[in-house]
Formats: C-alpha cells, structure tokens, sequence
C-alpha cells in the first residue's frame, strides 16, 4: 500500500500541481478545498500525512492543524504546510500550533516529493 | 481546452479570484470597514500571487505582491482602507488580468504608474518589499567548512523537542536520513526518560549522540539539512572530531547539551526592487482594451438535457453496432465498432461530469429559510452546512430542493427545543442543524442532523396505531418504527404549526427520493437529536443494469442493487415451494419468481437463477430465467398511460431494437419483505 496524502488547499492549480508531484512518485492522494473540508477528511479517513495550505477561506490552515492535534488520533500525523517567505509570522503560528515542516511556496514539484520522502521515512 | 493542464487551470482560477476580489472591493467601496471583505480580497490576492509564482506568471506574482502587502497592512489594522486605496487596486486588477492574459507583454510602464497609486493609497512604504522569486534553490546553504574530498568525521549530539513526535516527526526517519549520509554509530541517552506512572506516551525523551564519517561535500549543511523541521526548537551539538585541521566551527563544541541557534538560511528572497519611482502617466487604457476570453461557458440547462438525450440515442445505437459486429467476421468492422464503443463510453462520462452541480447551490437557500424559522419559532438555531462541493446531477439537486425544506422544516419544528429548555436539559441555547453531503461509492448522502430532542417512538406508534398503519402492539423493528413516519397521512406534531404540516409531507419526501432511485435512512437518539440521510444514486440518466430474461422478456436490475446472482437448484426450488425462501448464509431471505409475476406462460428454463437485490438493509431475492449480463442502460420513462405501473421504474432500448423494462428495486423489495411479514404473522 502506499501511502496516503491528504491535499488540503483552495487553489485547485496549486491542488493539481501537488497531485501531479505526488501521484507520480506513487503516492495516493486526497484532495480538500479548505480548512472545513481537510478537517472533515481528515477526521474521516486514514492519511500518512497531510500537506495544507496556511491562507484558507472558512478555516484556515492554522486552525485547522490545530483541531487536528487536539484530537487525539491526529497527534503524530505528519502535516507539512505551505508558505510564502511573506508569511514569516504565519510559519511561526503553524510550527507552534503542532505541523511538521514546511515549503516555501513557490516550490517545485521534486522538492515537494523531496520533503514528502523525508517525512514519510523509509 | 485541456484540463490536465495547471497553467489553464489556473487561468481559470485567476478568472474566478478576480470576480472573488472585485466582488470584495465593490462591497468595501459601500462599507470601507467590513473585515469579511477585507480578508476576503487579501485572501484573493494572496492565492493569486501564489499560484502565479508557481506556474510562471512572475510579473503577475511581483505586481500582486504589492497589492496583497498593501491589504495586509489594512487587515492588520496599520493603515485605514480608503475609497482611494479600493479604487487604486480595483485599476490594479485590471493589470492583473492583463498580465495572466499575456504575461509575456510590455506591462512594465502601465505597472508603475499602478504602483505609484498604490503607494500614494497607503503611503510610501506600501510598495516596498521582495519580489517573489524564481523556484527557491535549495533551502540550506549553511556554513561551508572546507569542501573536503576525504572523508570527514562528526560528533552530534542531539535532542529533539519533547513534542516532536506528537508533531509529526519521526525521529527513526532523522536516525535513517544521518547513517544515509556515511557509516555511522548511533547511541541513545535514555537519562530523561521518567518513570513509568508518569510516561506520556507521544512524548518524546530520548536524546542521541551519533558518530558519523561522511564524504559529503558539505556536512555540515548536509547533517543540519536533515534537521530542517526541528532546528529552531530542538538541542544540537555538531563538532568535527577528524584529526584534520581544524575548521572554523561557529558553535563551540561545549561537552553539554547546549541549544543552538543555528539559524537556517532560509533563502529570504533579497527586497530586489525597491518601489520604482513614477515615471509615466498610466496608460490603463490598453489594459482594459483587450477583454479576457471567457474560460467558462453558460449554457442553458435545456440544452445540456437536448445533448444528454442525444448521447443516450448514440449509446443505444452503438450497442446496436456492437451486437452487429459481434456477430460479423468483417475484422475492421470489429475494429471500428470497438473504437466507438471506447469513444461513446468516454462521451457519455464527459456527460455526466457536465451534468453535475456542486450540492452547494441548494444548500445556500437554507441559510434565509433557517433565519426566518428561527424568528417564527422563536428558536435559536445554528445552520452548519458540510461537503457543499460534493457535485451531483442538477435534476438531482432541482427535485430534492423541496424535501430537503421538508426536512428541516421538520427538524426545527418538531427537533429542536425551545432555548430554556435546552438550556434546561444542559444542551447549549442555540440549536444545531447540521445539513451535510457527500459522496460514496456511486452515491451521494445527504445528511440533515439536528441535536434536538430527537423521534419520540411512544407517539410514533400511537399515532401509527390510531391512524390504522400497524396493528396495536405489533412487534417492530426501530427502523421499522421510524420509518412509519414517511407512510402518508402521518403526522406526530401534536397541534399542527404554521411551518410543517404545509405542502409536502414526509409521504412526499420518501416519493420523491424514491423516485430519484434513493432511499432515506434514519437515526434518532432520545434527548441527543435525529439523523436522516437521503442516499441518491449519483446520476439519473444512465445507470449501469444487469440484463436479465424472464419468460421471453428482457428486463434490466439496476446494478448498484445487486448484491449477488446464484442459482437456484431445482431441488431449493421444490423444497421452498410456497414458503419462498431461502437460506443464504444463515439469512432467510424471501424471494419472488419473476415467472410468477409477470405471468409469463412459458416453461421456465431447466436451471433457474436468483438475483438478490437490496435497498438498505432489506433483501429479497428475484428468480429469472437467465442472466444475460451487465448493460448499460439509458432509461427512458415509461409513457403517461403507464405512471401507475409499480413494477417498473423505466423502460431502455436494447441493441437489438427491443424494449426492456427496468425493475423498480425500491417496490420489488417491499412486495418480498410484505411476504414475509405475511408469512411470519401466519406462522
């Protein structure tokens, strides 16, 4: 089985993009438009690792990560999110309310499989 | 246009923000104070710039910047949102749409001048900051230590966050990346772990000391690189212990633990240009001449069904042409026919994706029916929507939009309680209704949840009893019992109120649904609130059938009913006689002879075959003479001289010219299990 990635971002450019990246390297991918509905998938399904964007319309990705590790079977799940460098005061709110790591948006669709392979390990 | 590609969706996405963003500028221009509005356009501007950057719009990206940093400093409460500052990024935006039509164009002078409004809009320090810059390079640099060919050797000792774990790193996978980069020996420190009575189990305390030889080039950015997620947080001693001559380590190698700070570089995009100084008059003129070719297309509703009608003739003459070439030795007519076969299949799915609504638009009339409920009823009550992109077929989305205001009608009316008593029972004030969709398998579920005082079964049966719909005391199951509810003529409302008990009624809502091939389920918890879900087959159109003949006729089961085919034994056939049951894996299941049924008349086939079928948790088992096979089948209503007929929900045209009627699974499946209530009753 391989693992499974859930998307959560409200550009559906930037969700092909990453779905493109991540399909091709052999992951399964899950697609969410914002906040809500990444929370609702989340909470529904069994993921390896989520990507997320942080500027979101309904919840935004902040929040979003943060119900995540509230609840209690999401704590340890990877959840790698998506910057600009114009959001340095947002990496910081994201680090601390519990994500994994980071991409520099705009990223390339390797470093995106690059980084996805260092969280997800061996 | 080719939807695989990100550039074309993305410039249908630009076309979609610029509405979103103007929308937002226009409502600010009547309320400069709205905060919705202004998250909403900096939200726009900053998916744009985003998006942009990564799919080669760089001009886009660079001038969106200043426009997202502007309305940043508004949302942050820096400077005040002024007629001017709206007007200024309303013209920017004509640029924007410029610059994503032809990005490699001469916008460069049009783009200052903009800029110069912008600037003047919210004072000089508006425009400055970075332009987003070309793909990052790699995010690490770090300090090069000499770039050594040999190998060298390195002591790191470090110690993740306590939390780390709990975040999502894996700090097996940090150990895996390290021994990737040379031979290494790993060492854990066990000394902080704490007892076992006061052990958190995500918690993480075990430190590491690591020895490693590596040919990096640069190790010390590769062996940081490894630790990019956790650098700022975590403790970390890295020294080079190889005999060589000493390079400049810039942390001192202190035998304890001491946090670093080694700062990644992270590639802060150099502020590259400075606000560029006004030079020419705005020449916006240009900009607005050439109007963006419209990406999506309106059509009229008619005419998709005129289109969806003509693919369902193409599907049934292509199966025409499949049974004829079948049959034919003519190999290239073989050839074609199965290219056809291909190019119908894929017409006929681009179809259905066309014909499909997000659930969205219908659950958006909710919020006005809610807020005026409320004020009648006196009620507080909380509208949630979920899973409004969830697409279903627009007939779909049209006919349910009535029951669906049944329903909540119903929840508000009859669920949810009055706020003291709410409050009384310890629930928050503000009631809750919950209206979800979404999609499984080859349906769409949607959900209408209320935590209101839930279905008070006592009144559903008395009611059922009085009203003749069951016999007093008769034993049923709770879905049985809940399920009275959507016979006709019932109503548990004690007095009838304005608001439920006008136009359709819960009758109609089951008719309804059935009639889209759906079926409802129920829930109802006392005191916690009562669940209905309406599970409906995705599409109307054309579904995928089993063929089936009984007698000399053809007859289509829709396929998303069959559970399973098996046969029917002569000796099962003799020894159910009259009893019409069979036993599959421990299940009585009742099933019909089709035969019997249609009164068919001709000598049944030796070997008869069982098709069960279910709707919700209900079998029944149906005897045909043959199986013949899967078909897709565009159906057709039956004429108005035949709107009576129970047995078949449609008719289909097979390949050969014939007509074959569709089982209507919903009926057939009450007809058995009516059977075996009558059966239970008499024995």
């Amino acid at each position: 089985m391989s693992a499974h990635i859930l998307t959560v971002d409200d550009s559906a450019s930037i969700r092909m993009t990453t779905r493109i990246a991540l399909t091709g390297a052999g992951y399964q991918v899950t697609e969410a438009v914002d906040g809500v509905d990444g929370l609702a998938k989340a909470k529904g399904g069994r993921f390896d690792m989520i990507v997320t964007d942080l500027n979101m319309p309904n919840m935004n990705g902040l929040a979003m990560i943060q119900a995540l590790r509230a609840s209690p079977a999401h704590t340890g799940i990877p959840i790698i999110f998506l910057t600009t460098e114009s959001d340095a005061e947002m990496k910081a709110q994201a680090k601390a309310a519990g994500a994994t790591g980071w991409i520099t948006k705009p990223f390339d669709p390797e470093q995106l499989v690059k980084i996805t392979r260092k969280v997800l390990g061996k | 246009m080719n939807l695989m590609d990100p550039v074309q969706v993305f410039r249908m996405e630009a076309a979609e923000l610029f509405v979103v963003i103007e929308e937002g500028l226009l409502d600010l221009l009547g309320d400069l104070s709205n905060q919705a509005q202004i998250d909403a356009v900096f939200r726009g501007l900053h998916t744009l710039k985003g998006s942009g950057s990564m799919f080669g719009f760089e001009a886009l990206a660079a001038f969106t910047h200043h426009c997202e940093t502007a309305f940043d400093r508004v949302r942050k409460g820096e400077v005040p949102a002024t007629a001017e500052l709206v007007a200024a990024v309303l013209e920017a935006q004509d640029h924007m749409k410029a610059l994503v039509d032809t990005p490699n164009g001469d916008h460069e002078a049009t783009g200052n001048g903009l800029l110069a409004k912008l600037q003047a809009a919210v004072g000089a320090k508006a425009a400055q900051g970075c332009v987003v810059a070309a793909p990052l390079p790699a995010a690490v640099a770090g300090t090069s230590s000499a770039a050594a060919p040999a190998a060298t050797r390195w002591r790191l000792r470090f110690r993740l966050p306590v939390n780390a774990m709990a975040n999502g790193t894996n700090p097996l996978g940090l150990l895996d990346e390290l021994a990737d980069l040379g031979d290494c020996t790993i060492k854990a420190d066990t000394s902080a772990i704490p007892s076992l009575d006061a052990i958190e189990p995500d918690d993480l305390h075990i430190g590491w000391t690591v020895e490693l030889t590596t040919t990096q080039p640069q190790p010390r950015a590769a062996i940081e690189d490894v630790f990019i997620f956790v650098m700022d947080d975590m403790e970390m001693v890295l020294e080079e212990v190889s005999s060589a001559p000493a390079p400049a380590v810039a942390s001192a190698p202190t035998p304890a633990l001491a946090p670093t700070s080694v700062a990644l570089p992270l590639a802060d995009a150099a502020p590259s240009e400075p606000a560029r100084a006004v030079n020419t008059a705005p020449a916006i003129a240009d900009a607005k001449q050439t109007k963006p070719a419209a990406e999506n297309v309106r059509v009229p509703a008619e005419r998709l069904d005129e289109l969806m009608d003509r693919v369902g003739e193409l599907v049934i003459a292509q199966s025409r042409l499949s049974q004829l070439a079948g049959v034919s030795a003519d190999i290239q007519l073989r050839s074609v026919s199965e290219d056809v076969e291909r190019l119908s299949g894929e017409l006929r799915d681009t179809m259905m994706v066309l014909r499909m609504v997000p659930v969205g638009s219908l659950f958006g009339r909710f919020r006005r029916l809610v807020h005026d409920l409320a004020r009648e009823t006196g009620k507080e009550i909380e509208l949630v929507t979920e899973g409004e992109t969830t697409e279903v077929d627009k007939t779909v989305i049209e006919r349910l939009a009535d029951p669906l205001v049944h329903l909540v009608r119903n929840s508000i009316d009859h669920g949810l309680e009055m706020p003291e008593d709410r409050l009384a029972s310890g629930k928050a004030r503000a009631g809750r209704v919950t209206l979800s969709a979404r999609q499984a398998g080859g349906e769409v579920i949607i959900t209408i949840r209320d935590d209101g005082r839930g279905i008070d079964r006592e009144r559903v049966r008395a009611k059922a009893e009085a009203s003749g719909l069951i016999q007093p005391g008769q034993m049923l199951l709770d879905q049985e019992l809940l399920q009275l509810i959507l016979q006709p003529g019932f109503s548990t409302a004690a007095q009838i109120t304005s608001l439920s008990g006008r136009g359709v009624g819960m009758d109609v809502v089951k008719k309804t649904v059935e009639a889209l091939r759906g079926v409802i389920d129920m829930q109802s918890t006392p005191g916690e609130g009562s669940e209905i879900s309406l599970r409906i087959p995705l599409t109307l159109a054309i579904i995928d059938g089993l063929l089936v003949r009984v007698g000399t006729g053809s007859y289509v089961i829709p396929l998303s009913a069959v559970e399973e085919c098996l046969e029917l034994s002569a000796e099962e056939d003799l020894r159910s006689r009259g009893r019409s049951f069979i036993s599959l894996r421990d299940h009585l299941v009742p099933f019909l002879r089709l035969r019997e049924l249609f009164r068919t008349g001709t000598p049944p086939d030796r070997y008869q075959k069982m098709v069960v079928i279910s709707t919700g948790n209900e079998r029944v088992g149906l005897v045909v003479d043959q199986i013949i096979g899967d078909h897709q089948t565009v159906i057709k209503a039956m004429s108005k001289l035949h709107h009576d007929v129970v047995t078949f929900s449609g008719a289909t045209i097979l390949g050969d010219g014939n007509v074959a009627l569709i089982l209507d699974v919903t009926h057939l499946v009450t007809v058995g299990q009516q059977q075996e209530a009558q059966l239970r009753a008499a024995g």
